[in-house]
């Protein structure tokens, strides 16, 4: 691991002048930052840690909806009574994510910010666009099972990791960031990029950006959700496929609907093709195959990762007729 | 900087880069926790932060200034082995030992989790209060692995140890 300075930031605005200096970078539960670094893949010149300000709260918004501090634990927001109840997809998708201990450091924030689990990514010795940009993507003819069908780009394959930003997608969360030129949120669905020909950029935080809250607005039909991770094992392991989904259903026909899925794109993918196509069908597997369908006409499969689209299909075709039920 | 360990308040300088695990290890002689991966993955390192269990190599030990660590080293009382401790003997729940402070540690956090109601993963329905079984310790614990596949007798002394 390379040499750094480490800062506490005392409050926000401190925080956010601090990581102003070039090669700053904030700290949150750090486990995906500390590792990265052990990798050698980051190599920050100054840590500034974040993980004591107070954004450690669930809080009520007016309206309805929750505003999660940046700062709360995965562990204790997939704990809260409100979200089990009114966002149970959300919790679910927590729980599916990495273990217990994990899920005690990593932080809200640091959750969204977490980068790609793709193998060259990590791997210092081998070309990266994402790590060193102009390099080349070895994934593309290389190893790439687990990588992207959707939105991806000649420069790169790779997926985002997050469980968690797949479940606040399908709810229209939104994140709310802090700079000098003051607060602006951003709808969770636009947070994260697809790579084109800027691979490095994850997301559209701007230099300096702090995180400081995701909200959640009110969401009735949120509360028959679920989250749905196919993986390669039983339990800690990213995944290969998952689904998030919320449906209401009356008389038998489609009413509201909300799906995205994860594993499939440099983003959480919001199917709002499905979604269209759902809204005012009979709510059943022929309305959902199509719906499925439609949403993954746009998938381009790489050589080796075909059978997601068919994975894909069956784990949201699964999830809304357990919804339906 | 200053922490306190197994209830020992230390007051250390340190390199940024030093993990708590190294610290634990390499300065302060507590080599119960153990270095399996590195990375996060196998959980040997688990120890309690703030009566939390939480990976001791992903951790800066700089970050952690006032807080409170329990290691396997701190978890017997005036020489009674802890509960969890003394089933792992009795269900003879390890083989060749490496994983075991780690699956002892990760096992008080997460009876304390469930303790206090959160839900896992093995739940299956996350409003509801979770009731701990075999299914939900399994799921809970895949933080933490074993190599020589002790799985069977480490569920077994966890049961013992939560009254199950």
């Amino acid at each position: 691991m390379r040499p750094f300075r480490y800062e506490r930031a005392a409050d926000e605005p401190g925080a956010v002048a601090a990581v102003a200096e070039p090669g700053a970078k904030f700290l949150g539960g750090g486990t995906n930052l500390v590792d990265l670094m052990r990798l050698g893949v980051e190599s920050p010149s100054l840590l500034v840690d974040v993980s004591r300000l107070p954004f450690d709260r669930i809080e009520p918004l007016k309206g309805g909806g929750l505003r999660i501090g940046a700062g709360v634990r995965n562990s204790e927001l997939a704990a809260d009574s409100r979200i089990r109840e009114r966002y149970p997809a959300l919790a679910e998708a927590l729980l599916a994510g990495a273990s217990g201990q994990l899920r005690n450091l990593a932080t809200t924030g640091g959750n969204l910010m977490q980068r790609t689990r793709c193998p060259y990514f990590q791997d210092v010795t081998m070309p990266c666009n994402k790590r060193e940009p102009g390099s080349g993507c070895p994934a593309v003819e290389g190893e790439h099972r687990n990588l992207a069908i959707l939105g991806h780009s000649e420069h790169c394959v790779a997926t985002h990791p997050s469980d968690m930003a797949v479940a606040l997608a399908a709810f229209d969360a939104t994140v709310r960031v802090v700079s000098p030129e003051g607060p602006r949120d951003i709808p969770l669905v636009e947070f994260h990029r697809l790579p084109g020909d800027e691979p490095q950029r994850d997301t559209v935080l701007g230099d300096g950006e702090l995180i400081v809250a995701v909200d959640l607005p009110a969401l009735p039909l949120a509360a028959l959700s679920r989250y749905r991770k196919v993986r390669e094992r039983a339990s800690f392991a990213f995944a290969l496929v998952s689904v998030a989904a919320a449906l209401e259903v009356a008389d038998g026909r489609v009413v509201d609907v909300r799906i995205a899925f994860g594993g499939l794109a440099h983003r959480p993918w919001r199917a709002t093709v499905a979604e269209q196509t759902l809204r005012g069908e009979v709510a059943g597997p022929e309305a959902f195959v199509a719906a499925a369908d439609a949403e993954l006409a746009a998938a381009r499969p790489l050589r080796d990762n075909a059978y997601k689209v068919d994975l894909a299909r069956a784990a949201l075709v699964q999830t809304l007729e357990e919804l339906a039920a | 900087m200053s922490l306190h360990i197994n209830g020992e308040l230390h007051t250390l300088e340190l390199d940024t880069r030093t993990s708590l695990l190294d610290l634990l290890r390499e300065r302060l002689g507590l080599t119960g926790a153990k270095k399996g991966c590195d990375h996060g993955q196998c959980g040997a390192c688990t120890v309690l932060v703030d009566g939390r269990r939480a990976n001791a190599c992903l951790l800066l030990a700089v970050t952690l200034g006032g807080v409170h660590v329990t290691t396997i080293e701190g978890l017997a009382s005036d020489g009674d082995l802890h509960p969890l401790q003394a089933a792992f003997v009795a269900q003879d729940g390890f083989q060749c030992g490496y994983c075991t402070p780690g699956q002892i540690c990760s096992a008080v956090g997460m009876l304390a989790e469930a303790e206090a109601g959160w839900p896992s993963h093995a739940t299956a329905d996350v409003t509801a209060t979770p009731a701990l079984d075999a299914d939900e310790i399994r799921e809970r614990m895949s933080g933490n692995i074993c190599r020589c596949g002790a799985y069977p007798n480490i569920v077994a002394a966890i049961e013992e140890a939560a009254g199950l």
